[in-house]
């Protein structure tokens, strides 16, 4: 039994490693787009450095979080909003866009799994600047806290962070499913991209119980941004981390069944 | 209308807009204006997301600042309350001033859609003043609930809000509803020379975040930042309105900004005529 899953498993690789090999020919040809995003990244990460400072001008602590606390939830901020750039959301971007003028017929035909495909298609390596970048503040912030990190935080770090990104590219998905039936959406995409880059960079905890639900359970930024961040921080308890595991699993099961939902309804551009 | 059917009389190789009259301009904007509500209302489910998009930035600031004063807690000369009132009304402004042209120029002179533009026998700056306007109109009927919203669900402090202060900040933000639509019309210009303009759009409203006002008031920003803030043109756009609507500001301190306001945008309207007449001596259209 297990061959022919192996076979299915080999085969999905190869499709994800062709579609990032074809981005990585696109950087080559367009190089000055690594330079801007270094550029675009540079200036966002100073902007975020800079409202920082004049919060912690007037305070020492913002909701229990310190300077380097946030500093930490800073760096997962960028990381997550790299992976999204660097697959999902162009993926998306180009989906909605063939369901809209039709040639999503074309990836429907082919032989693979449709949702993979679907989610894979477009890979931007620029948005790797801001993954770097991610990476980089996220140890400033950690050696900046002091104390060592246990090897088992670092675990803890990875796996919130892995189902941070998968229910965040469900919700995505999900979101963008929706264009099967309203066809212009790119916009609501708009009000996501707005809500992560304004509400995902402050930690959760800060806002108001029913914002914070919504950003927890509606607009899953919580378990995306924040989780991760207290796993680096001390704050992880184990329900959390239950929570951010099953969320992930019901948000991916929930997306899977929503497309192939759509999919039956979808009659094509030309039918 | 017969002679304007003549499309792109050109003087010197650039084109001259000088022959169309008061009221030949009078009838072009009454046109212009219901087409482009025609095409808001018909869009209007797009207007409605853009619309949602504008709360979410003051929303966050009202939440951090909030955290930050405590409750019944001061920060710099402001309290809870009036931090929501604060971003509440920064809404409103940020609404009525901003314009979104420094994204669309690019694509105008990457697809060649400029070229029209130039042909007609009037500055393509009406329609864009037109479109704005009209998207204005359209928004507040979302922006206007919103900020009511903001400001009852999270205890905002109107009680300094009199006729006299709306009245003063009525002015003051039509001089920044101006001010920031000339600057920024500028801005959008750049496309002429870069085809790339993220980063210096990225740029633009990095430093329009703090020096403006948005990001937090000027009293909270650090004693340097706001000296660089003051002798820029960004408070003026932004900030001022918003600080005279709150009571912040009064008698002759409203009168010098409406003064600093004007200064600005005169220097503005003389760049805008500098930088103009070289964009369109130097645009080729795509093709050619």
């Amino acid at each position: 039994m297990a061959g022919p899953l192996l076979d299915r498993v080999g085969h999905d690789a190869r499709i994800v490693a062709t579609y990032i090999s074809l981005g990585v020919v696109n950087l080559v040809q367009y190089r000055s787009d690594f330079v801007l995003a270094v550029v675009n990244g540079l200036i966002t990460l100073v902007t975020q450095l800079l409202a920082l400072a004049v919060v912690f001008g007037q305070t020492s602590e913002l909701g229990g979080w310190s300077r380097h606390d946030l500093l930490v939830l800073v760096g997962v901020h960028f990381l997550i909003g790299g992976l999204i750039g660097l697959v999902i959301r162009p993926s998306m971007e180009t989906m909605m866009e063939g369901i809209r003028l039709g040639t999503f017929d074309f990836t429907l035909v082919k032989p693979a799994d449709s949702q993979l495909l679907a989610s894979v298609q477009v890979v931007r390596p620029p948005a790797l600047v801001d993954v770097a970048i991610g990476v980089g503040v996220v140890v400033w912030g950690v050696g900046g806290r002091g104390g060592a990190l246990s090897a088992g935080d670092v675990a803890l770090f990875l796996l919130t962070l892995l189902c941070g990104t998968v229910t965040i590219y469900s919700f995505v998905l999900a979101l963008s499913t929706m264009a099967f039936w309203f066809v212009r959406l790119d916009n609501v995409l708009a009000i996501f991209q707005s809500l992560f880059g304004q509400a995902g960079r402050w930690p959760v905890t800060i806002f108001p119980g029913w914002l914070r639900l919504l950003l927890t359970f509606a607009v899953p930024l919580a378990f995306a941004v924040t989780v991760p961040s207290e796993a680096l921080t001390g704050r992880l308890d184990l329900a959390t981390t239950l929570g951010a595991v099953a969320l992930a699993a019901v948000f991916f099961a929930a997306a899977r069944w929503f497309w192939f939902f759509a999919l039956r309804r979808y009659t094509g551009a030309s039918a | 209308m017969a002679e304007q059917a003549v499309a792109g009389p050109t003087t010197a190789g650039r084109p001259d807009f000088s022959r169309v009259s008061w009221p030949a301009l009078a009838r072009y904007y009454r046109g212009e204006f219901s087409a482009a509500t025609a095409n808001n209302l018909a869009y209007r489910g797009a207007v409605a997301i853009w619309v949602v998009t504008t709360v979410i930035q003051p929303l966050v600031s009202i939440v951090v600042w909030r955290t930050v004063a405590g409750p019944g807690g001061q920060v710099s000369g402001y309290s809870s309350a009036e931090f929501v009132t604060y971003f509440a009304i920064t809404m409103l402004v940020e609404h009525l001033t901003f314009i979104w042209l420094m994204w669309e120029f690019e694509y105008r002179i990457r697809t060649g859609s400029m070229s029209p533009l130039l042909l007609r026998p009037i500055h393509p700056i009406h329609k864009d003043v037109c479109d704005n306007l009209s998207y204005k109109v359209i928004g507040l009927l979302g922006v206007v609930p919103a900020m009511v919203l903001l400001v009852v669900g999270f205890g905002g402090d109107v009680s300094d809000i009199g006729v006299a202060q709306v009245l003063a900040f009525l002015l003051a933000l039509l001089l920044a509803m101006a001010l920031r639509f000339v600057l920024e019309w500028v801005l959008a210009l750049s496309a002429f020379w870069l085809t790339k303009i993220s980063a210096l759009n990225n740029l633009y409203f990095s430093v329009f975040l703090f020096l403006g006002g948005s990001f937090a008031p000027l009293a909270v920003l650090p004693e340097a930042v706001r000296a660089v803030a003051l002798v820029s043109p960004f408070p003026w756009m932004l900030a001022f309105p918003v600080e005279v609507a709150m009571g912040r500001r009064s008698g002759a301190d409203v009168l010098v900004g409406y003064g600093v306001q004007l200064l600005w945008l005169g220097l503005a309207l003389l760049l805008l005529r500098l930088v103009w007449r070289r964009a369109v001596r130097r645009y080729s259209a795509v093709g050619a």
